[in-house]
C-alpha cells in the first residue's frame, strides 16, 4: 500500500496539524518508508492469537471517592497561555 | 575539589554519612563541574542556586538515615518537577512549569536527593540520538559529535561525565539501555508497574517506564530501591513487595539458568559484539552459572508492532496538546486554525510524524489491520518470553546492534534510526525488566553493553547476574574531559 499526498492531508486533518505542501512529500515518503518496514506484520498468522492490550492483565483498583486536592483553580490556570479570571480563553467558537 | 565528582552515588552516600564530605561540598563540586561542562549541552534546565540553598539546609540539620541524604542529582526533563521548568524537549512545553512532582522524583527528594537541573532528552522521548530535542544536539562525553543516545540522551551524558554522581531517565522502547550502552555506563528498566509513572510526560502509556542511570550495578540497585513505589496516583503501578535491592546484591550466580536467544545474532552486527556477547557467557559459566540456548521466534517482529503500538498510544496522549490549557499556543482565525498551527509550529518533525502514524493506524477502516494486529503480534512476543522463562532464571544479549554513531549520521532516515532500539524493545513489549551494563569497546573505542533480561518483578536476579559479569570482565570509561578548555 502507498500513502500518497491526499492521504497524508486526511490524517494531518484528523491529528489537528498543519502541514506545508512541500514537507507533506517528504513526510509521504518516510511514512511509506516505515509502513513498508510494518507491513512485515502481515507474515504472521494472528487469526487465533488474543491482543495483549495491557501487561498489566488485572482489574483495576477501586479506591475511595474522595476530594484529595483542593482550591487547585490557581493552579490550573497558572500555565494557560490566555485566561480570563477563572476562564481559559479561546477564539469565538459560536458565530 | 575537583575529585569529588569521581566518586560514585554509594561512595558519596558513604563519605556523608560519615560526615567526610557536607551535602554542600558535594553539590558545588557537581555543580561547578556542570557549569564548566555547557558544551556538551546535557541540561535544558538548571536549579543550581535553589539546590545549593536546599544543600545547606541539609547540613544544618543532616537526616542519615535516608537512602541518598544530601545528594544532588539532575534528571531527565521528562519528569514533572514542581516549580522547575519541564520541557520533554519540545517547543510546545517552552514554558511549562508544573505545579505539582512526579512520584519517582518526590521519592528521589523524600530519600534525601536534592534535584540541581532537568537534563535534556528527545522531544516526548521519542528518539535514539537526542537529535529530535527542541533544545539541541547532546554531545558523548567519550568524543566529540558522538550522539550520547537517546531518548535519555541528556541523562547518559550528564553522568558519564560526571556532571551527576547517578540519575534517572525513561524507557519506552530502549531509551534508558542503548543511551546506557552508547555512554559506558548502567541502566535499568524496571518491570512495568514497578515505578510510578504519575508526573512523567506521557509517550505510550502500555509501554513506558522510569529506571535508573548509574555508573555500576551497585549504585543502580541502590536508585532503583529510592524510585520503586506503590503509587495509587498510577493505576498501572503494581503493589508488590519491592526487594532490598542494594543489601540483596550479590555476584554469586551458581545453579542460575541463563539463556542465549539464536534470534538475537542478527546480519551485520560487529564482531566485536559477538565477542563480547561470548565474553559474558564465559564469565557465567565460570562463576557457575548455567548457559542454556533458547528460542525467542518472533523477535523480528517486535520492531514494527512497538511502530504502531508506540504511535498509536502517542498520538491519543499527545491531543492534549491544543494551546489551551497550557504550552505553546499560535495564532489562529478560529479555534481549528489554533489547534492546527500551534500543534503544527510547536511540535518537531518527529513527534508529528509518529503522531500521524498513530491516527491512521488507529483511523476507521485500518485499525484492525494494523492496531489490533501489533497487539496480537505483542501477544505472540510476550508468549516467547513466558515459554523461555520455563527452562531459564534469565536472558543474556547485547544492549544494542552497534556503537554510538556521529551526529547527523542516521537523521535522514527513520527506519534505520529505529533499528537501532531491535534488542530493547521485545522487552518493553512483553513488560519485562532488563538492565545494560557496559562490557568493552569497539574498534574505535567507542562503550558497547551487554543486557541481562529477567522475569517480571526479578529485578534482584538481573542486578545479581549483571553484578557478577561487572566484576569479571574489567570495563572502564576513558574520558578525558575534551569539553572542558
Amino acid at each position: 500500500m502507498t500513502i500518497d499526498l491526499k492521504t497524508v492531508k486526511h490524517i494531518s486533518k484528523l491529528s489537528r496539524i498543519s502541514i506545508e505542501e512541500e514537507k507533506a512529500k517528504k513526510l509521504s515518503n518516510d511514512l511509506n518508508s516505515i509502513f513498508e518496514f510494518i507491513e512485515k506484520l502481515n507474515e504472521l498468522d494472528t487469526s487465533k492469537t488474543e491482543p495483549l492490550t495491557s501487561i498489566a492483565e488485572t482489574t483495576l483498583k477501586l479506591r475511595k471517592d474522595k476530594i484529595e486536592t483542593k482550591n487547585i483553580r490557581e493552579d490550573i490556570l497558572k500555565n494557560s497561555p490566555d485566561k480570563n479570571k477563572d476562564f481559559f480563553v479561546v477564539p469565538k467558537v459560536v458565530e | 575539589m575537583s575529585e569529588i565528582t569521581n566518586f560514585k552515588l554509594c561512595d558519596l552516600v558513604d563519605k556523608i554519612k560519615k560526615k567526610k564530605l557536607s551535602s554542600k561540598e558535594i553539590t558545588e563540586a557537581f555543580i561547578n563541574r556542570s557549569k564548566k561542562s555547557t558544551k556538551l549541552n546535557s541540561y535544558i534546565s538548571d536549579n543550581f542556586d535553589d539546590a545549593i540553598n536546599r544543600a545547606k539546609e541539609f547540613d544544618s540539620k543532616p537526616n542519615l538515615n535516608k537512602k541518598i541524604p544530601g545528594i544532588p542529582m539532575a534528571v531527565k526533563d521528562l519528569f514533572c518537577t514542581k516549580n522547575l521548568r519541564t520541557t520533554a524537549g519540545s517547543k510546545i512545553l517552552e514554558n511549562f512549569i508544573p505545579t505539582y512532582e512526579s512520584t519517582v522524583t518526590q521519592n528521589i527528594l523524600d530519600h534525601g536527593g536534592i534535584i540541581i537541573g532537568k537534563l535534556n532528552c528527545d522531544e516526548f522521548a521519542m528518539g535514539s540520538s537526542n537529535e529530535t530535542s527542541y533544545y539541541g544536539n547532546v554531545q558523548n562525553p567519550i568524543s566529540e559529535n558522538l550522539v550520547p543516545g537517546g531518548s535519555s540522551g541528556g541523562s547518559s551524558s550528564a553522568l558519564a561525565a560526571k556532571l551527576t554522581p547517578a540519575t534517572i531517565g525513561t524507557d519506552t522502547g530502549g531509551s534508558i539501555r542503548q543511551p546506557a550502552s552508547f555512554t559506558g555506563t548502567v541502566g535499568l528498566k524496571p518491570t512495568y508497574g514497578s515505578c510510578s509513572r504519575y508526573g512523567i510526560v506521557a509517550f505510550a502509556s502500555s509501554l513506558d517506564q522510569a529506571g535508573p542511570m548509574t555508573h555500576d550495578v551497585k549504585d543502580c540497585a541502590l536508585l532503583l530501591e529510592v524510585m520503586s513505589s506503590y503509587d495509587v496516583k498510577d493505576s498501572t503501578s503494581v503493589d508488590f513487595v519491592r526487594g532490598n535491592y542494594l543489601n540483596d546484591l550479590s555476584d554469586n550466580i551458581k545453579g542460575k539458568k541463563i539463556g542465549i536467544p539464536k534470534e538475537y545474532r542478527v546480519d551485520g552486527m560487529p564482531k566485536e559484539i559477538e565477542k563480547l556477547w561470548e565474553k559474558g557467557i564465559k564469565i557465567i559459566k565460570d562463576n557457575g552459572g548455567d548457559v542454556i540456548d533458547i528460542s525467542l521466534p518472533n523477535t523480528n517482529y517486535a520492531l514494527p508492532a512497538y511502530y504502531i503500538v508506540a504511535p498509536a498510544e502517542a498520538s491519543s496522549n499527545l491531543a492534549r496538546y491544543d494551546g489551551v490549557k497550557y504550552g505553546f499556543r499560535s495564532k489562529g482565525e478560529n479555534l481549528i486554525d489554533m489547534y492546527e498551527k500551534t500543534r503544527s509550529e510547536g511540535f518537531g518533525d518527529e513527534v508529528k510524524r509518529r503522531i500521524m502514524i498513530g491516527t491512521y493506524v488507529l483511523s476507521s477502516g485500518y485499525y484492525d489491520a494494523y492496531y489490533l494486529k501489533a497487539q496480537k503480534v505483542r501477544r505472540l512476543i510476550k508468549n516467547d518470553f513466558d515459554e523461555a522463562y520455563k527452562k531459564v532464571d534469565a536472558i543474556l544479549t547485547p544492549s544494542t546492534p552497534s556503537s554510538a554513531f556521529k551526529i547527523g549520521e542516521k537523521l535522514n532516515d527513520p527506519v534505520s534510526m529505529y533499528l537501532n532500539d531491535i534488542f530493547t524493545v521485545p522487552i518493553n513489549l512483553a513488560g519485562l525488566p532488563a538492565i545494560s551494563l557496559p562490557a568493552g569497546h569497539d574498534k574505535n573505542g567507542f562503550p558497547l553493553g551487554l543486557q541481562v533480561i529477567g522475569k517480571a518483578f526479578d529485578e534482584q536476579t538481573i542486578l545479581n547476574i549483571a553484578y557478577s559479569i561487572e566484576k569479571n570482565i574489567g570495563y572502564k570509561n576513558n574520558i578525558n574531559d575534551w569539553w572542558i578548555k
